[in-house]
């Protein structure tokens, strides 16, 4: 697994507060330091639910805020954490919020929350969570982690509406459940002059594939990327 | 810091204490939002009853209608005619969804006298009475349910809805898709001798355009042996607690 060397320390007491270190905690997991494409975490649910594009943004905003909030948690905590049980300290802060999502969601957005149903539960298990709770909250101070968590949530979700726009529009021909390409039964629109929907591409290993050839443009861009 | 966080103590008491906090954080944000999360739940039952009677999304006819139309759908087409049946009789109610169908399988497990109590919705649409009979079984891996729902015959599905708690993908969750269930439509749960036999989920039917409506089977899932076996007993199980009732209707 790709290991994140974080060489960011809190040292400048009075630092700006988007300050330009602080601007690229949040700005590098969207690009050059993606958790998927570059850290390759978090792909079980991205290959789970990007089959569709509404699912996908919720699933990212829940992201965005179990971890965010989740960096902060631990961040305040972690001079008083024992180190010996931190990972059981780390699961329950990460389940504690997952319940309380899935609880929202299922008061708030009852359809939603049963399209989602297992995979906001398997927020608790996403690699990413708990990998920047141990890479970076537990040495950095909330605000940076903060930054650090919305960033790398935020990057992950760029990534799912990514998969999802093309998952849904070749294996589907919609976006957001909008027929954008005409009706595959009427035959109008492209389905008209022949096109068919991919079914293959609302199956998960579409999505792996997907990524991968959203990892490979990506390297071809910016070949500093490329591992040795 | 002027803790020793090493200590075996400060480990335990921390441990305590986080389970406190966060224990009484969860049970608050729960009991907070119960309220909402019933209706939601409520307005979910009503959406796949009227399903199953065939009234869905004007615009989707293969979805559920509006969350937000549900409760006034349901009033028009269901309304007051719900029941609680027990036996060959039934009660009216104004709130049939009272009866857990679970809790009530689970008293009679405990008591063998207990009158099982269940519940029964009955719709109108354009003439036609529906019994919409709600089921609930065991599948592979957790609970199944559905709505069945009969015509005024007391003997044919005119509509039939299934969920599932956690089936596997692509297998087993199957069964929530129109071409299984769409299957159950005109099937009898009579056979053509009167004999009460419910409706099978078989193996090896060889009825895929499922043509055949008396035969009190439809075609199984591949891959899904044993969500097919826990549809079939649900169904078998379920309708055959109304059968009294249905019978004393039928006169």
């Amino acid at each position: 697994m790709a290991e994140v060397t974080e060489d960011v320390k809190v040292e400048a007491p009075k630092e700006p507060l988007f300050s330009k270190k602080n601007r690229k905690l949040l700005s590098d997991p969207l690009t050059d330091n993606n958790p998927i494409t570059i850290q390759v975490l978090g792909i079980c649910s991205a290959l789970a639910i990007t089959a569709q594009l509404k699912p996908s943004i919720v699933m990212a905003i829940s992201v965005i805020f179990v971890l965010g909030i989740g960096n902060v948690v631990i961040s305040l905590m972690r001079n008083i954490i024992p180190s010996k049980i931190r990972i059981i300290v780390q699961l329950i802060v990460v389940a504690a919020l997952v319940i309380i999502v899935d609880q929202v969601l299922k008061a708030f957005a009852y359809e939603l929350s049963k399209q989602l149903s297992v995979f906001i539960g398997l927020i608790i298990t996403n690699c990413i969570i708990m990998g920047r709770f141990e890479a970076f909250a537990l040495g950095n101070g909330p605000w940076k982690s903060f930054l650090d968590g919305v960033g790398n949530a935020a990057g992950y979700g760029v990534l799912l509406v990514l998969v999802a726009f093309f998952r849904e529009l070749l294996g589907s021909g919609t976006l957001f459940g909008f027929k954008v390409l005409g009706d595959p039964i009427e035959k109008t629109g492209l389905y008209a002059i022949g096109y068919e929907n991919n079914g293959f591409m609302v199956l998960a290993p579409m999505a792996l594939i997907t990524v991968g050839i959203i990892i490979w443009i990506q390297r071809y861009k910016n070949p500093a990327l490329i591992e040795e | 810091m002027a803790f020793n966080t090493d200590k075996n103590s400060y480990t335990i008491i921390f441990s305590v204490l986080m389970v406190l906090v966060v224990g009484s954080l969860l049970a608050g944000v729960s009991s907070g939002l119960r309220e909402n999360i019933n209706a939601n739940k409520k307005k979910e039952k009503q959406q796949n009853i009227l399903f199953a009677m065939g009234i869905t999304d004007p615009n989707d006819p293969s979805a559920f209608v509006p969350a937000d139309q549900a409760k006034v759908l349901f009033d028009k087409y269901i309304g007051e005619d719900q029941f609680i049946v027990s036996g060959g009789t039934a009660e009216k109610t104004s709130d049939a969804f009272a009866i857990d169908i679970k809790k009530e399988g689970d008293k009679l497990k405990n008591d063998s006298n207990y009158q099982r109590r269940m519940p029964l919705f009955v719709g109108k649409k354009d003439g036609k009475q529906f019994y919409i009979v709600p089921v609930r079984g065991n599948g592979l891996w957790d609970a199944i349910w559905g709505y069945i729902a009969l015509g005024g015959d007391f003997n044919t599905v005119e509509g039939a809805f299934f969920d599932h708690k956690g089936e596997t993908p692509g297998l087993g969750a199957n069964i929530t898709e129109a071409y299984f269930r769409d299957d159950f439509i005109g099937e009898r749960i009579l056979s053509a001798a009167g004999e009460y036999k419910g409706i099978a989920v078989k193996k090896g039917n060889g009825d895929p355009k499922n043509e055949r409506k008396d035969d009190n089977a439809v075609d199984a899932l591949a891959g899904a042996t044993i969500t097919g076996n826990g549809v079939t007993a649900m169904i078998k199980k379920g309708l055959k607690l109304y059968l009294p009732y249905f019978e004393t209707l039928k006169k």
